[in-house]
C-alpha cells in the first residue's frame, strides 16, 4: 500500500546526513588550507560507500512507487495515498509499512553491508598481494 | 512475474556494465533494478506466506497484469536513465549539439 516510503525515508535520511558530512569535510580542509583545492571525499571511506546503499533506496523506492501508481494506491492530490481515506485502510497500511517496508529498508541495507564487507577484502587482499 | 522481470533486467544490466564499463551511467540502471528487484523479494516473501502453495500458481489474468507492469517498470526506468544520462552528459555529445544548433541560429539571425 505504501511500503516505498520506508526505504524512500531511509534514503532520504542518510542523503540529508551525507551531505552534511561531506560539506564539512570541504570546510574542513579549505579552513585548514592543506592544499589550495578542496581535497574530495576518499573512494575507500565509509562516506563514499554510502552512495551504494542510496543509489539502492531511491532506485528501488521510485520503480515501487511506480508500482503504487499504477496499482492506484498513490494520487496526485491531498492525501496522496488512498488508503488515507479512512480508518481502517490507514492501520492496514501502517502494519505493511511496519513489516514489509521495513523488511525491504533492512534487506537492502543488510546486502550494503554484505557489500562493504565483500569490498574490505578484495582492498585488504590486494594491499597483501602488493606487499 | 515483475520480480522475475525486474531480476532479469537487473542482471542484464549488470552484464552490460561490467562487459562495457560505466560510460554511458549503466550503473543507474544496476542500482534502479537491484534496489527493486530486493524490495519487490520482501513483497514476494510476505506473500508466500500468506498464500502458500497458492503463489506459485497465479491467475492467467494477473500473470498477464504483472508482466505488462513489469515491462511498464523496465521502461521507466529506462527513461529515468536516459534523462539521467542527458543531464550528465558522459560524452559532451549532447551539449555539442545544443551549441552547434544555438550557434546555427545566431548566424542564420545575423
Amino acid at each position: 500500500m505504501a511500503c516505498f516510503i520506508v526505504p524512500a525515508a531511509e534514503a532520504a535520511a542518510i542523503t540529508i546526513v551525507r551531505r552534511i558530512a561531506e560539506s564539512r569535510h570541504y570546510k574542513k580542509y579549505s579552513v585548514t588550507k592543506v592544499s589550495t583545492e578542496t581535497v574530495p571525499v576518499k573512494e575507500n571511506g565509509i562516506l563514499y560507500k554510502t552512495r551504494w546503499l542510496t543509489n539502492l533506496l531511491w532506485g528501488g523506492s521510485a520503480l515501487l512507487a511506480f508500482e503504487h501508481v499504477w496499482h492506484g494506491e498513490v494520487q496526485p492530490w491531498f492525501p496522496f495515498l488512498t488508503a488515507m481515506r479512512d480508518s481502517e485502510s490507514t492501520s492496514v497500511m501502517l502494519h505493511e509499512m511496519a513489516t514489509n517496508g521495513i523488511g525491504m529498508a533492512a534487506l537492502v541495507t543488510g546486502v550494503w553491508i554484505g557489500m562493504l564487507a565483500v569490498n574490505h577484502i578484495q582492498q585488504k587482499k590486494s594491499i597483501q598481494e602488493v606487499q | 512475474m515483475t520480480l522475475l522481470i525486474a531480476v532479469t533486467a537487473a542482471v542484464i544490466s549488470t552484464v552490460i556494465w561490467y562487459t562495457k564499463g560505466n560510460n554511458y551511467r549503466v550503473s543507474t540502471l544496476c542500482w534502479m533494478f537491484w534496489g527493486a528487484s530486493l524490495m519487490w523479494l520482501v513483497d514476494a516473501v510476505s506473500e508466500y506466506i500468506e498464500l502458500c502453495d497458492e503463489y506459485f500458481t497465479p491467475v492467467p489474468a494477473d500473470m498477464l497484469n504483472d508482466a505488462f507492469l513489469g515491462v511498464s517498470v523496465v521502461v521507466f526506468a529506462l527513461v529515468i536513465w536516459l534523462i539521467d544520462l542527458l543531464v550528465h552528459d558522459p560524452k559532451g555529445i549532447f551539449c555539442k549539439k545544443v551549441s552547434v544548433s544555438g550557434t546555427k541560429g545566431v548566424t542564420e539571425n545575423v
